[in-house]
């Protein structure tokens, strides 16, 4: 293992240290229990925004704090659910009066967590709603497994659902408007290399240097299947076909195109990815009407790429484009 | 003797320790089917449990559970922290205000922590998790207690059915938790959550006390 470490038991205490210094204009983190908030938390008559999962994803969620996106998140150790020992002060210090709403990625760990969270947040006064992102179309949906597995799409949630809170929405509203989000967005994404969990010491799987796995999750675990490498056209052709037919997304459809780095990918290869997606998508008749290109749901140093699709209408392009102001995104303000 | 506070602030250092003892073979379990942490988190879940556990002297037994249920909560994390810390506060709940407990009332706590599980997990019976060892351990519990057994009966015969259920699930494709996302390659390995629930019945069998 070669990483730019001090201790691996360390890695999360001491990398949330630097963030918050780094940012510290902006939010400000809290230890034993681990939970990072905007410094004006809470915004009086405003949903609070949590989100949390584990560590090793960054900039996802710490990154995401900020006006017109999270007010709180909570980071677990590396691959692992935070606890709700979290979750229940980051709750609170968010909660402006108008509830709290979790938005959480569906791994039972976290689901399980976030939900007992929201139980004892509730038995103290706050008002929680929770909906869970479950974009991954890798994982077959059936009652054989845990589920989709929440991915790419959470990023894009995050910003629009923190736009839509800025706007007035009231908790409910944002509960339906982050369940329309879920239901109309999906990802799929690759590794060309593995990654490896700092206390683990060693990948989470093997890649040969002519293999790559499609399908992916982020946290190195198994995907769809392993094939020999293809050149990025054709591999983006599997990654787009099994997005827009899951949807399924029509002919005439507004998008927005998210090709995400899981860490250790180059920019340059992913606008070859991009490139070749809204091609593909244009063949299909969907028009690209937003996109976000960039390291921005990772997988530690794993190599590889996702691409999520989010159907656009008026309502959630205003949300998307609305002012944004995080250490990970910004436009606007 | 009676299963008063200190029987089972005594039953949860026997779990510690057993769980410590058996913490590598429970990850060793869990990779190879799940994130290979069952064991490393259950140890410090536990470890943490000792730690705030209420003097025996002024507590119930239910006060023991809650205490260990929020440890396991705070600091296992996971899918097994929320699992675990639910059963413990169900079982607490079961026994709310009493001071020893009898056989019957061993039945209930361990049935109450069986509907914590799976209230909480949504998981089945062969699904490939902690609920295939609870489930039949719960009752062979209840049935031992009808049969008028006492807490000792009762408790090794939910440890036997539960030793039987962890074994049953070896050949088991998992259909929740981190790895049912391998489907037909989960199959061929023992669940690390019954494994657990296992080892934790067994050492309740055996705990000095637990006679009523």
């Amino acid at each position: 293992m070669k990483k730019l470490i001090n201790d691996p038991e360390q890695v999360v205490n001491e990398s949330i240290e630097g963030f918050a210094a780094a940012h510290r204009d902006q939010v400000t983190a809290h230890f034993d229990p681990t939970w990072v908030v905007r410094n004006d938390a809470p915004v009086p008559g405003k949903v609070g925004i949590v989100s949390g999962g584990g560590s090793g994803h960054e900039p996802l969620h710490a990154g995401f704090i900020g006006p017109g996106m999270l007010d709180a998140a909570c980071p677990g150790e590396v691959f692992t659910s935070p606890v709700p020992d979290q979750m229940q002060p980051a709750t609170k210090a968010v909660d402006g009066g108008a509830g709290v709403l979790h938005i959480v990625k569906n791994y039972t760990g976290d689901v399980a967590n976030f939900e007992m969270a929201a139980e004892l947040a509730e038995a103290e006064g706050t008002r929680v709603r929770s909906v869970v992102i479950d974009d991954d179309v890798a994982v077959q949906d059936s009652s054989f497994t845990a589920g989709r597995r929440g991915v790419g799409g959470t990023v894009l949630a995050e910003k629009i659902l923190g736009a839509a809170a800025d706007k007035g929405y009231d908790l409910d509203q944002c509960a339906d408007l982050l369940e329309r989000v879920n239901n109309q967005v999906r990802s799929m994404g690759m590794a060309l290399t593995p990654c490896t969990v700092p206390q683990a010491g060693e990948p989470t799987f093997e890649l040969e240097e002519h293999e790559m796995e499609i399908g992916i999750g982020i946290h190195g675990e198994p995907g769809r299947e392993r094939m020999p490498l293809e050149s990025a056209d054709a591999i983006t052709q599997r990654l787009v076909n099994a997005v827009v037919e899951d949807l399924p997304f029509r002919r005439g459809d507004e998008v927005l195109l998210f090709v995400n780095g899981m860490g250790a990918t180059p920019l340059m290869e992913l606008y070859i990815v991009y490139r070749a997606a809204e091609r593909l998508l244009a063949d299909h008749g969907i028009t690209v009407v937003r996109n976000l290109v960039g390291d921005y749901i990772t997988s530690l140093e794993m190599a590889g790429a996702s691409v999520t699709l989010l159907k656009m209408d008026d309502e959630l392009t205003q949300l998307w484009d609305a002012p944004v102001k995080t250490p990970g995104l910004r436009w606007g303000m | 003797m009676p299963i008063d506070a200190a029987v089972v602030t005594a039953a949860v250092r026997s779990c510690a320790d057993v769980i410590a003892e058996h913490r590598h073979e429970l990850t060793k379990l869990d990779s190879a089917i799940g994130d290979a942490d069952h064991g490393t988190n259950l140890h410090r879940g536990f470890q943490a449990a000792l730690v705030r556990l209420p003097d025996p002297g002024d507590a119930l037994p239910a006060d023991v559970l809650k205490a260990v249920s929020m440890a396991l909560v705070s600091k296992v994390g996971g899918a097994s922290g929320p699992l675990y810390g639910t059963a413990f506060l169900r079982a607490a709940g079961a026994v709310d205000g009493a001071e020893h407990l009898d056989a019957s009332q061993v039945a209930d706590a361990l049935a109450a922590a069986l509907a914590g599980v799976q209230q909480r997990g949504k998981a089945e019976l062969g699904d490939k998790t902690i609920v295939d060892a609870l489930s039949p351990a719960v009752d062979a519990a209840r049935a031992s207690v009808d049969a008028g057994g006492g807490a000792r009966e009762a408790l090794r015969a939910a440890a036997d059915a539960a030793a039987e259920g962890a074994e049953a699930t070896i050949p088991l494709v998992a259909r929740k938790g981190r790895a049912s996302y391998l489907g037909e390659r989960s199959a061929g390995h023992k669940d690390p959550g019954a494994t657990s629930t296992t080892l934790l019945i067994q050492t309740l069998a055996e705990q000095e006390g637990c006679e009523a």
